[in-house]
């Protein structure tokens, strides 16, 4: 147990003009478990990395006091254990055990103590496997699992978990949780937690801290106190507020088919089983098809096949008009056919700026001059990315950067858009974007499919849903 | 709290765990990026052997890492550190080269690393970028003479593998590298390095 | 394919050995090879490292597999020092044009082919045999390295899966943008350029995270960390080390006795 005090606390990154936080009062009884809630760019990864004691003095500048027991956090770095969001890059060993012991060589634990903490910590998050299990081969809910073990391992008195499931599929955050529960309950240590989907962890939390725009704490007190009072505000913020309703978007009814796939069939190189094992469906203008399916059930080759970027082992997908199936296309006509927005939106950028990345695709399928910048500036402007027309996409907020590489999807009219996880580790107020923008763009005409975990995005928007189980439909399910 | 913006760690403070990591991912990220370019290239490379100083020609290409490495980093011995690791990858990941590749690795990141050194690692710019590209390719094709063509014509052979690969890595590895980092510059990825800096704050 | 995987079963006997052990044998009959100028060094050590493999439990199959581009690779180095060489003496075997194959220049060349060939093979039983982990605990408990070097290197070695998958999703994302590679070898060079820019943006990316990662469970406090794994040299490791000196010293003496040896290929 540990207390923790900010005092008029700043920060600004080193390249930044403006702080990341400023003016900061905020103080944490010992043994609290606190709900730190804020819209996106608030400075709440900035308040946990300053409590673990990573921000350092080269890597920008601070203000203020940060203390834990009234001491420098910077010295208690021992102390502190955090865990971030994104599952790979938490692990530093390609043997589980091995991972969770890392954190205790580094403390100095003499070598017989190490192995017993070791599984005495896995034990406690429910890890599954024998210690010499393979990290690469884990899940992203497992990895985060184990990640928590080596946190635990080193029995810190201050845990700070910084969006523990934002990038983990629905089944593996309910596990991470379940881990967290367990755990939580064999230590008195202070706990403080960022999260957005606050519904599923309000049984972890005593205290709820919401900050404003520039990191100064806006409500504070007991879960049930906060959200009754300031919940419409913390909803227009970013903050997926316990009881908020989810928006009715489905579509009017569908027109003619748009893009068809027969029997597709996809085996990898040298994989026992099928990732896909012939799926037919059939997609028509102004309808959104919802795939989901468990993790490793062929949700992401099929979009890969939809999207022709991929030659199938068996079937085809085409769409009318065009005689040869879509992997046979050039990439120049493809995207006249069928836009496809991946997960990582990083991945699909090819230029230096937001415009040019939007007349890239039209440029390639050969449109003269007049019509691309007609085509570019209305993107622009409908996808309100006309302020930041001249930016480096990769430069770009999360909410920012996916409507980019829609518009960028769209660019060269196609009239079939391919989604794989839209809404993943996205807040609630970029989650309504999306799905408004995604039905505006089903509403005027274009056929959609969308590959998602996301039970709110497909209940909002899916006229019909494909279940997929082990490569194959499980079923299909109309929903008009 | 003193402001941080002009770097007052130097070439010959503590690594940061962060630069060792940086220098070792883009180690590790090369070998991929190479075992890519096998993919591009296949074919070529046992014909290139006939037509060595064609072969030097696009030689610039395994030496970016030397320059990259120690463009963002700044640290002495980055261009060593990140070849060396580089070529342990490419030996554990079954280049059969074996302990001949570690040589290799550590003869060329020397190549590249005495150019920084030279400039007391406070030089950093296009001249030293395309200079350390130039001496690394050097050394790792009179290396290769060394190990694997020791019995060839100087003039028509040697003299020219050699040169044309400097020229190679004075373009491909010095001038590409530092391009490279100024495409990087605006994505934020080299905030936390002593390249970033240099950029205009935003 | 991009993995690390060690070629023989963890239980075989090399598989056990100590890295450094292993790696130090390696180098020293390679740099044997490397320094010795002549025909017979290099063919001595290779049919020692030939008869050593049936002892080692490497299993034919992946080894063969590692080493199906040797041929290639030690048939070059012999064929254009053969045909390229600057003084073409000895018996002329084949005159064809401008085409000259001489007998001096032909044995120089399989001596530098033999010497791909021993490289290889000891590389493979060294290197292809460790797994990374060990070689790491090993390289910081016998050669006191640096633990930081080592285990940041080690850190980064986890990523080269992931970072492998993450070229081949990229390059789809291109075509989905309309980028393509095609036969047009400027395309492609433009297509390789950009499809490494983003690797490397994300890859530095990871390596920002991971450094923090890092951090946070203490790996930069100043503290000596302490083993959880230990390497030891047995006395199997020192046999190892010695059968490797004793081989490189017996190839050279006979190649002595035997009137070839010549430190330089070209003396």
């Amino acid at each position: 147990m540990i207390s923790v005090e900010f005092s008029d606390f700043g920060w600004r990154h080193a390249g930044r003009r403006a702080p990341a936080v400023s003016g900061v009062d905020l103080r944490i009884e010992p043994g609290e478990r606190v709900l730190l809630l804020g819209p996106s760019g608030s400075g709440k990864s900035t308040l946990l990395a300053a409590l673990a004691g990573l921000l350092s003095t080269d890597s920008g500048e601070s203000s203020g006091r940060v203390l834990l027991d009234g001491t420098d956090a910077a010295a208690r770095r021992g102390r502190v254990g955090i865990l971030f969001q994104d599952p790979e890059t938490q692990l530093v060993m390609a043997r589980s055990g091995d991972d969770v012991a890392f954190g205790l060589e580094n403390q100095a634990v003499p070598a017989e103590e190490i192995w017993p903490r070791v599984r005495e910590a896995l034990a406690a998050v429910g890890f599954p496997y024998p210690l010499s299990h393979p990290t690469h081969a884990l899940s992203g809910g497992e990895q985060q699992r184990l990640a928590l073990a080596g946190v635990l391992a080193r029995r810190p008195d201050l845990i700070l978990l910084d969006e523990p499931t934002a990038n983990v599929d629905p089944e593996g955050a309910e596990a991470i949780r379940e881990s967290i529960r367990k755990s939580l309950a064999e230590t008195s240590a202070t706990m403080i937690v960022v999260e957005h989907r606050v519904a599923d962890i309000l049984d972890l939390i005593d205290r709820v801290v919401a900050l404003g725009p520039g990191g100064e704490p806006v409500a504070d007190g007991p879960p049930e106190a906060v959200f009754a009072e300031h919940g419409r505000s913390l909803a227009e913020q970013g903050v997926w507020v316990p009881g908020a309703p989810v928006p009715d978007r489905r579509g009017g009814g569908a027109g003619p088919s748009r893009l068809r796939g027969e029997q597709l069939t996809q085996t990898y190189p040298g994989a026992a089983r099928p990732a896909l094992s012939g799926v037919d469906f059939d997609l028509r203008e102004g309808e959104l098809l919802a795939v989901t399916g468990p993790n490793g059930s062929g949700k992401s080759t099929l979009c890969l096949l939809a999207g022709g970027l991929m030659k199938p082992t068996g079937g085809r997908t085409s769409v009318p008009g065009e005689a040869r199936p879509l992997h046979r296309l050039p990439a120049r006509r493809l995207t006249t056919r069928v836009g496809s927005v991946f997960q990582d939106t990083e991945h699909q950028f090819v230029t230096g700026t937001v415009r040019s990345e939007l007349a890239f695709a039209p440029k390639a399928a050969g449109w003269a001059r007049p019509r691309i910048d007609a085509r570019v500036d209305e993107l622009l402007e409908r996808l309100r990315l006309d302020r930041l027309a001249e930016a480096n996409p990769h430069t770009l907020s999360g909410g920012e950067a996916r409507r980019l590489s829609v518009a960028s999807a769209l660019a060269a009219a196609p009239g079939v858009l391919l989604l794989d996880e839209p809404t993943f580790g996205q807040d609630r107020r970029t989650w309504g974007e999306l799905v408004d923008l995604t039905a505006n763009i089903r509403d005027e005409g274009t056929a959609v499919l969308a590959v998602t975990h996301d039970r709110d995005f497909a209940a909002a928007l899916a006229d019909r849903e494909l279940v997929l189980r082990r490569g194959e439909v499980d079923r299909e399910v109309g929903r008009c | 709290m003193p402001a941080n913006d002009s770097p007052t760690a130097t070439a010959f403070t503590r690594w940061r765990t962060l630069d060792i990591v940086t220098c070792a991912v883009l180690a590790v990220a090369f070998g991929v990026v190479f075992w890519a370019w096998n993919f591009v290239w296949t074919g070529l490379e046992p014909a290139l052997a006939f037509l060595l100083p064609l072969k030097g020609i696009l030689y610039g290409v395994w030496l970016i890492p030397a320059v990259l490495a120690p463009l963002i980093v700044r640290k002495a011995g980055a261009g060593v550190f990140t070849e060396a690791l580089a070529a342990v990858v490419s030996a554990l990941m079954g280049s059969f080269w074996g302990v001949l590749v570690i040589y290799q690795g550590l003869v060329q990141g020397l190549g590249g690393e005495l150019v920084f050194a030279a400039g007391r690692y406070r030089r950093f710019g296009t001249g030293i970028a395309a200079a350390a590209g130039a001496t690394a390719c050097c050394a790792a094709t009179v290396w290769d003479l060394f190990a694997y063509y020791q019995n060839l014509d100087f003039w028509a052979f040697q003299l020219p593998y050699v040169a044309f690969a400097m020229v190679s890595g004075a373009v491909i590895a010095g001038l590409g590298s530092k391009a490279l980092v100024a495409a990087m510059l605006p994505t934020g990825v080299l905030d936390s390095f002593p390249a970033g800096r240099e950029r205009t704050r935003i | 394919m991009l993995t690390l995987a060690p070629v023989s079963d963890e239980r075989a006997p090399i598989a056990r050995a100590n890295p450094i052990a292993k790696v130090a044998a390696a180098a020293l009959v390679s740099t044997t090879a490397l320094l010795a100028g002549d025909w017979l060094t290099p063919l001595l050590l290779l049919a020692a490292l030939a008869a050593i493999v049936p002892f080692t439990g490497i299993r034919p199959g992946p080894l063969a597999h590692r080493l199906k581009w040797l041929w290639l690779a030690a048939g070059t180095v012999t064929a254009v020092n053969t045909l390229f060489a600057a003084e073409k003496t000895g018996t002329t075997l084949l005159s064809a044009g401008p085409l000259q194959i001489a007998s001096d220049p032909l044995i120089d060349g399989a001596a530098l082919g033999l010497r791909v060939c021993v490289a290889a093979t000891a590389g493979v039983l060294g290197f292809a045999t460790t797994d990374p982990t060990d070689l790491a605990d090993a390289l910081t408990q016998q050669l006191r390295t640096s633990p930081r070097f080592t285990i940041g290197s080690l850190a980064a070695l986890r990523m080269l899966p992931l970072l492998g998958a993450e070229w081949r999703q990229i390059t789809t994302a291109r075509r989905a943008r309309g980028m393509e590679g095609g036969r047009n070898p400027i395309r492609r060079a433009r297509l390789f350029a950009s499809t490494m820019f983003t690797l490397l943006v994300g890859a530095l990316r990871r390596a920002g995270r991971l450094a923090m990662a890092m951090d946070a469970r203490g790996f930069d406090s100043a503290v000596p960390r302490t083993h959880a794994r230990t390497q030891r040299m047995r006395r199997a490791d020192w046999l190892i080390l010695a059968a490797a000196a004793a081989v490189s010293i017996a190839a050279v003496a006979l190649s002595v006795a035997y009137g070839t040896f010549k430190v330089l290929v070209s003396t």
